[in-house]
């Protein structure tokens, strides 16, 4: 059968999920929308149920994409996903806000069990809960005490789930209605609800525990402090940053070397030909192009999850919440930016925490401009290429100044754009930012691993397709030819195949922002990843590995001549190029995580179009404002 | 005298006395905000907004916007923090 899990946010219900399921979970969407499910198998006196976690909600009345499909699911007995006994997990330390949405429940009539969650919090805070008068109010439930960030409970609970109660039809709000339609009831209904919990008295405060201020409330003074919280968060941030740059790359490198040799093993070991190149060129580097992202996502998680858990992000949200909203976003908004920084990938799986359609698009939309780590091979090329390396004003290094500019330029272009786009964007309901702050506390390890795990899981099992089949379509470009001949070397194969001669036919289009057709094939190439550029200009330019190929390269670069004798890469040319990957969306696998996150193909294509565009324009003026 | 959520002074205990219609009311009210709970602000964000009130033990953020809309009346005491 299936097992609904329901209840508020921050009330421990994913503890409860991975305390029941461990690690036999799923995570696919609900049928036919885009807000995951995630579900897990459950054994239960031989039996196995499906048990299906919802999204937290505070009442079965929707405010969010998220909470729809509550309502949704719970309102058609048809559907796949309806349940046929719910788990509410409820936070004993504020029963009687939670009690609501499962009062709704009840009364629609599921079988129920009411699971009193994190019991040792509501007694630090001196709340005494009467479970009798609770049994009283809803005989037809059964009451299980759990704390489950520590796994106590989970015997009792599976007992329960093993003995539910048939319904007689018996409520708790006798003449409660329940109408999607009609906000002015709901509102009634909710009001009749606590009016009625309230006045039960299920819970006792114990006042002199309370008037204490817990080292929760103390410690928020000093982490929403207008200049030490924000230091804080600044703080941490390059703390995340510094350990993704210092430890990404280790595994990094060894995911490249380790598919390069495998790559090389299978050339050396199957016989020559079409088959052999297929795989050492086109297959293995596409699953190298997947796996290489995992440190990345892996690592940052890791981070955010623990914020997340330890309670700090909320506080993040509250403190950056007035400075985004000018530019149509949510303080939520602050952390998948952040992210993009390393990464746009973790970055867009990190915006379904905004509840607010419109501010996740927006969001999601303006990630790319955030300069990503990809990035900065070609920063790094182009910038000691055609930037002299001397210095401003005596103690500014001009180039280290020039790759900060590059930086900047992406955040602003993403705040501008956001700013459009929240013109643009037709939307009805206004994004609200009502939210709780939860209390502090350590996180729990095995959330944080199963949630980098499923971040992991998502981006190889459905963004990695895409990449995948796109890095084949890439390969088979750049390797056929419609001459159909053999050539002596790698950079006469590329120029004469379909990606050079398109990268050539282009050329009137790029030569406007100074580049030729070796720039543009480079281009085109590197859409399977920015840093890719180099690797290409490194095959045009006939570079073989080596300790000092990208001197070598550098020099080939700062050397080739145009047509008419004037060098290829001219200052212009250079920044020029530098302005362009700030701009345009050279990632195949940022659009197939927008396309998984969006659920359509419109969304990543109107971005690429339009950061292209962008790009296009932004590099033409650069061009000819330095030549 | 009448009063809207977002104008209590810090610490100040004061008594939900009604929610304005609005489209997020039915939202504030299943947050705990109805008539005769007990809020009071305890800190606010740099800048102003949003604004943290404790209820019911619990810490609560909401923006000045969405305060408005929720009617409140003083109590007599304050809050130690």
């Amino acid at each position: 059968m299936n097992i609904a899990l329901l209840g508020n946010p921050n009330t421990g219900k994913s503890s409860v999920f991975n305390m029941l399921t461990g690690l036999r979970q799923q995570i696919g969407n609900f049928p036919g929308v885009t807000v995951e499910q995630r579900s897990g198998s459950l054994f239960v006196n031989g039996q196995t149920h499906n048990l299906i976690d919802f999204p937290g909600t505070y009442s079965l009345y929707p405010h969010s994409h998220d909470e729809n499909i509550v309502y949704q699911v719970l309102s058609e007995p048809q559907h796949p996903s309806y349940p046929d006994h719910v788990i509410f997990v409820a936070d004993s330390s504020n029963l009687e806000r939670n009690l609501l949405f499962f009062s709704q429940l009840y009364d629609i009539g599921f079988s129920c069990t009411l699971v009193l969650n994190m019991s040792d919090i509501a007694q630090r805070k001196g709340i005494h809960l009467s479970s009798e008068a609770l049994q009283a109010q809803f005989p037809e439930a059964q009451l299980v005490h759990t704390n489950a960030r520590v796994a106590l409970g989970k015997q009792r609970l599976l007992e329960a789930i093993a003995q539910p109660i048939k319904r007689s039809g018996h409520r708790f709000l006798r003449d409660g209605v329940i109408d999607l339609s009609d906000t002015l009831s709901q509102k009634a209904d909710a009001e009749a609800r606590l009016e009625r919990i309230r006045s039960l008295q299920f819970v006792q405060l114990k006042k002199e525990e309370t008037n204490k201020p817990s080292w929760s409330r103390k410690l928020d003074h000093f982490v929403v402090h207008p200049f030490w919280g924000y230091l804080l968060f600044a703080v941490l941030l390059l703390t995340v940053f510094q350990f993704i740059f210092a430890f990404a790359s280790i595994p990094m490198d060894l995911i490249e070397s380790g598919f390069v040799s495998l790559s090389n093993f299978v050339k050396s070991k199957m016989a020559a030909g079409l088959l052999n190149d297929l795989i050492a060129q086109g297959i293995i580097p596409g699953i190298g192009g997947v796996v290489v992202f995992i440190p990345h996502i892996a690592i940052l998680f890791f981070f955010i999850s623990i914020l997340e858990e330890s309670g700090y992000l909320a506080r993040v949200v509250f403190i950056m919440d007035r400075l985004m909203r000018p530019f149509g976003l949510n303080g939520k908004s602050v952390v998948p930016l952040m992210s993009s920084m390393a990464c746009a990938i973790p970055g867009i799986l990190a915006t379904r925490t905004i509840p607010n359609w419109k501010e996740r698009m927006i969001t999601i939309l303006i990630a790319p401009f955030m300069s990503c780590s990809a990035r900065i091979p070609v920063y790094t090329l182009l910038i000691s290429l055609v930037i002299p390396n001397v210095y401003v004003g005596g103690f500014i290094q001009l180039q280290g100044l020039v790759l900060f500019a590059l930086y900047a330029l992406g955040v602003i272009f993403a705040m501008l754009s956001a700013v459009a786009l929240n013109w643009l964007l037709k939307q009805k309901s206004k994004g609200f930012h009502l939210m709780e702050l939860p209390d502090y506390k350590a996180p729990r390890w095995g959330n944080v691993a199963i949630n980098v795990y499923e971040k992991v899981r998502i981006f190889v099992s459905d963004a990695g397709k895409i990449i995948f089949a796109l890095s084949i379509l890439l390969w088979a470009l750049a390797t056929f030819s419609p001459e159909n001949k053999q050539f002596d070397t790698p950079e006469q194969q590329l120029e004469h195949s379909y990606i050079g001669i398109f990268g050539k036919s282009i050329e009137p289009a790029i030569a406007p922002l100074g580049y030729d057709w070796k720039i543009g094939v480079s281009l085109l190439t590197s859409f399977a990843a920015r840093e890719v550029f180099v690797g290409s200009l490194a095959t045009i330019y006939a570079v073989t590995d080596g300790d000092d190929a990208q001197q070598r390269l550098m020099q080939r670069m700062k050397h080739d001549q145009k047509a008419d004798g004037s060098p290829v890469f001219t200052l212009a040319t250079g920044l020029s190029l530098m302005v362009f990957y700030v701009f345009a969306m050279q990632c195949m696998a940022t659009f197939a995580v927008v396309k998984r996150e969006t659920n359509s193909w419109r969304w990543p294509f109107i971005q690429l179009f339009f950061m292209g565009a962008l790009a296009y324009v932004a590099a033409l003026f650069t061009f000819h404002f330095f030549s | 005298m009448p009063m809207t959520l977002d104008q209590v002074a810090l610490h100040q205990v004061v008594y939900i006395e009604s929610v304005d219609q609005s489209p997020i009311s039915s939202k504030l009210v299943e947050m705990g905000l109805t008539k005769g709970q007990e809020i009071s602000p305890v800190f606010k964000a740099p800048f102003g907004d949003p604004i943290a009130y404790e209820m019911n033990g619990s810490l609560l953020s909401i923006r000045q916007e969405e305060a408005q809309f929720i009617q409140v009346k003083s109590a007599a005491h304050f809050v130690s923090l």
